[in-house]
């Protein structure tokens, strides 16, 4: 996908990996920015440990950002890096095997001492042993030169050492011929309170970039332009998954005209939505965070229930939690919308690595028949848009939704043209007017086409009501235990539920045609996917990729539109949670393609699938 | 309602289903006075109540309501009362709600001291699950699930609540009409978190556990009845009164005119005092229970700092927010 020679590639994949410590996903970010502003598309994936700082120069501390950009549409951070910048050992073998052969490697040489190869178990060292031969090595001895940059301004030798990363950053910024002002505005805007600091970093970000320009580095390091990408939209800016929910939930609340409450407790990788909306009151979002899972999604629901829009976030083991409230949510009829930043798992499992198996959670992980309309995100730029959908089916309906994102969207970032808010329709929601009574417009006089009850809010002088988890009456919301209110009651549960598919669009075909293979995704396999198929359909291959955003209830065209393949292969990053649920609803057979290991597909894992089930295809015609 | 509210107008339509004798029917009704008397405006009340047979409450008052999950009260309590912090937000629990399953959230809520007034009905058993030892059941309480004997070390809510940190703590006694009422108000204007433990009668499962405080009787020899600025006297003469030992640290009772003992040695109460609370709801029989207003100091409540900032110019702050950030401009 990439083109190996210097000069003018159309893309290329950058990774930078060391100690959990040593500022890489800072580096990473840095880089990002500059990357946007030379007029790239682009996508990254920051794959770091759970250990806040993980013992220095063992395998299990890496921590990597990778970024691809480039001039054409990017939608993967890519599966294999033209470069990595490895600070110690353990980040070299640790990532070695992503490498292409004629990769090229940028090494701190003076990190390959005998005490940091024994702390990567490694007993001999790979820069001279021969094992590197296949590729292309550039040995600096980044951490002195760093020493030397630094030295003017006094710092203590731990501090000198932490410049290490903007060094790196200068001399990779030189490489790909991209700006250093953000970087420097950053620095300086983040070190203005020690002087020093803010000299040093600068300094070795200048003296990285000018060791480019002046080394005699032969041609291993050698300047590659990426031209810019033929960008449709006048303004952009890069974004991560977090960052876009978090403004999107800003811009429903402003489309709703009305005030939201974010509650939470604080779980990896959801946590970095919680720090997004903090600070924002001015802007019609107050957070709380609260003492546990239950707590916080409970407090949204009394939130909900006194007339703001309650918000609740986590990750799967804290969803877990939030389950029973999630019923009374459900039988209460207030608007809620619980956000899922999915992690592997089972149980703890991997905190800090992405998977998509909270599906049958979101769909089917309740007790009783309460049903609860799933939506999910395809990357990091459509959180803000799924962000606004979700609140709308929440409050247009009344009813609790689960958005699923996952640590990839969450932490990962691309360039995003600038939404405009002014062309998204209002979100409607059911307060009574102020003609309104109990009389006139009872709390559960329902609108026929979506279910919803009134909202009423707590303060309201012309209503007085009593609500709860006990099974009520569906004309005047007194408890209730009768057999024939009860059936009634789940009935309208599940109609309501249905309903929400007479507002969402019909499903589109991404890429491709109505006919041969259609790969059927969700979520963050999205970018994955979507080269996949673009790059089978360059080898004569006749597959089409449909992306589901919504999941619960499906788009009412699906099964109709599915038909019209002959095969329906399902990639996910589960066991198959996607194709259960096709099957289920849809009684269609699906073939899966199923990866659980922490991290996301590769372009090549799922264009080799693609592949083999055209040539399986072709047998078959033969065949037959 | 323009015409002088009266006691009835707080109760609902709803038809009460309690036990007959329960005594949550004098809370109830201890409750609407309370009302009643605050001349409280019913949109602008809220009863949040967990699960249980107290939790049943929030039916039977004509204000708003929520009627939520097991243990979980306090939370949804929070939610309200930090969405809309005009609104005049009680919680009401149980022993087994707030202080088994919901423990920690009565923990959380009172150590963040949002303008809640709690009001947790103690009657040392569980109720709607027929008859099971409660957290607050006395070590050796026979039940379906301890036939032999309850084995665990009771809590004392009051205690529990100064640990919490809470700024307001009382106790009553469900039957006291004429007491309980004021000490809700009290609860009511507090701002901050109140708790209040009611000692409430569990007439089939649990009956008669708080006799000796309750009844005509003997109450007066059991119960030591606090008010700020009284000294701590007890009795049907009021001739017994608390002392500190200061040998032991803890209180002891005493007798007017025996051994010397005069007012003068007895405790004075200080609501505002942690430590006197302490020691108060560390006493155990044959020292009597104190009840009324053990604890309460004036604070700053949450929801006071939990501001939000208007600046009507919001639709312009959420356009500023999509900018934030190094720009692509392709002009």
């Amino acid at each position: 996908m990439t083109s190996q020679t210097s000069g003018s590639p159309t893309s290329q994949i950058v990774r930078f990996a060391g100690d959990s410590g040593d500022g890489i996903q800072l580096q990473g970010a840095q880089f990002t920015h500059a990357s946007a502003l030379s007029g790239h598309d682009l996508a990254t994936f920051p794959d770091f440990p759970a250990e806040i700082r993980a013992p220095a120069g063992t395998r299990f501390g890496v921590s990597a950002f990778q970024i691809q950009f480039g001039s054409n549409r990017v939608t993967t951070p890519g599966d294999a890096p033209d470069v990595l910048v490895a600070f110690n050992p353990a980040a070299l073998v640790v990532n070695l095997p992503r490498l292409p052969k004629g990769a090229l490697i940028i090494a701190d040489a003076s990190a390959f001492t005998e005490q940091r190869l024994r702390r990567a178990d490694l007993d001999a060292n790979p820069m001279e042993d021969g094992s590197l031969a296949d590729y292309r090595v550039c040995a600096i001895d980044i951490a002195q030169l760093t020493l030397e940059a630094v030295k003017p301004f006094g710092l203590g030798t731990k501090d000198s050492q932490r410049c290490k990363n903007f060094w790196a950053l200068g001399l990779v910024l030189w490489m790909f011929d991209q700006p250093r002002e953000p970087t420097v505005a950053w620095i300086r805007a983040r070190f203005r309170a020690n002087q020093a600091l803010l000299d040093a970093n600068l300094a070795a970000l200048n003296a990285g970039h000018a060791y480019g320009e002046t080394a005699e580095l032969g041609r291993e390091l050698t300047q590659r332009h990426v031209p810019e990408a033929p960008l449709k939209a006048i303004e952009y800016r890069t974004i991560t998954g977090a960052e876009a929910l978090a403004l999107g939930i800003v811009a429903a609340g402003e489309l709703a005209d009305t005030e939201v409450m974010f509650c939470s407790y604080p779980i990896t990788p959801a946590s970095s939505l919680l720090h997004h909306l903090v600070g924002l009151e001015d802007a019609g979002v107050t957070t709380y965070q609260a003492e546990d899972e239950i707590a916080a999604v409970c407090s949204a629901i009394g939130a909900s229930y006194a007339g703001k829009f309650g918000i609740t976030s986590s990750s799967g083991p804290g969803i877990a939690l939030k389950t029973e409230a999630l019923g009374l949510a459900v039988a209460t009829e207030l608007p809620l919308l619980v956000v899922n930043s999915q992690r592997a798992g089972p149980s703890t499992g991997m905190p800090t690595k992405t998977e998509q198996s909270d599906l049958y959670q979101a769909v089917y992980g309740r007790n009783a028949d309460s049903p609860i309309p799933v939506i999910a995100a395809r990357s990091p730029g459509d959180c803000f848009e799924v962000a606004i959908e979700a609140s709308r089916i929440a409050l247009r309906h009344m009813t609790p939704v689960i958005l699923l994102t996952d640590g990839y969207i969450a932490n990962a970032s691309e360039l995003w043209p600038l939404p405009d808010i002014d062309a998204f329709a209002p979100i409607p929601t059911n307060r009574p007017g102020p003609a309104d009574t109990p009389e006139s417009r009872p709390v559960y006089a329902r609108d026929p086409a979506t279910e919803a009850r009134l909202w009423l809010a707590p303060g309201d002088s012309a209503y007085l009501y009593r609500v709860g988890g006990i099974e009520k009456d569906f004309y005047t919301g007194d408890i209730s235990y009768e057999a024939a209110n009860h059936q009634r009651m789940t009935d309208m549960r599940a109609r309501k539920l249905a309903r929400v598919a007479d507002f969402i669009p019909d499903q589109t075909v991404e890429l491709g045609d109505e006919m041969g293979l259609a790969v059927v995704a969700w979520g963050s396999t999205y970018g994955a996917v979507y080269q996949a198929v673009r790059l089978a359909r360059e080898e004569g291959i006749a597959v089409a990729h449909i992306h589901l955003r919504h999941i619960n209830p499906l788009p009412s065209n699906l099964g109709e539109l599915l038909g019209r393949y002959d095969t329906v292969l399902v990639p996910e990053l589960n066991t198959g949670q996607l194709a259960t649920v096709l099957r289920d609803r849809l009684l269609i057979n699906c073939v899966q393609i199923n990866q659980v290991s922490g991290q996301p597909f590769a372009v090549s894992t799922l264009l080799n699938h693609l592949r083999a089930h055209a040539t399986v295809r072709l047998q078959e015609v033969r065949h037959g | 309602m323009a015409e002088a509210i009266v006691r009835k107008d707080y109760a609902s339509d709803q038809e009460v289903r309690w036990c007959p004798g329960c005594g949550d029917y004098s809370i109830l009704k201890a409750v609407h006075r309370a009302l009643a008397d605050a001349g409280a405006d019913p949109h602008n009340t809220v009863f949040v109540s967990g699960i249980g047979c107290s939790s049943r409450l929030p039916y039977y008052v004509n204000t708003y309501g929520f009627h939520t999950i097991h243990g979980r009260a306090p939370t949804i309590a929070t939610g309200v009362k930090l969405a809309n912090p005009a609104l005049d937000v009680w919680v009401i629990t149980g022993d087994g709600d707030g202080l088994s399953i919901g423990g920690n959230h009565l923990l959380h809520a009172l150590r963040r001291n949002i303008d809640l007034n709690i009001l947790l009905f103690n009657n040392e058993i569980y109720g709607l699950t027929k008859g099971q030892y409660s957290p607050t059941s006395r070590e050796g309480t026979r039940s379906p699930t301890s036939p032999g004997g309850s084995l665990d070390q009771p809590v004392v809510p009051g205690l529990f609540a100064v640990g919490a940190g809470a700024t307001f703590i009382a106790r009553a006694v469900d039957i006291d009409q004429k007491g309980l009422p004021g000490i809700l108000n009290a609860g009511r204007d507090h701002k901050g978190t109140a708790f209040i433990e009611i000692l409430q009668n569990c007439i089939v499962y649990n009956e008669d556990v708080w006799q000796s405080v309750s009844s005509k009787k003997t109450a007066a020899d059991h119960q030591v009845l606090c008010v700020h600025g009284e000294p701590l006297l007890f009795g049907k003469e009021r001739t017994q009164g608390l002392r500190l030992n200061l040998a032991t640290l803890k209180l002891e009772a005493v007798t007017l005119g025996e051994n010397g003992i005069d007012i003068s040695d007895i405790l004075v109460h200080d609501e505002t005092s942690t430590t006197l609370a302490h020691l108060l709801l560390s006493m155990h029989s044959p020292l009597p229970t104190p009840m009324g207003i053990i604890h309460r100091r004036p604070t700053a409540s949450f929801e006071q700092a939990f501001r939000e900032k208007k600046t009507g110019q919001r639709r312009q702050r959420v356009k500023q927010l999509l900018r934030r950030g190094d720009l692509l401009d392709r002009r």
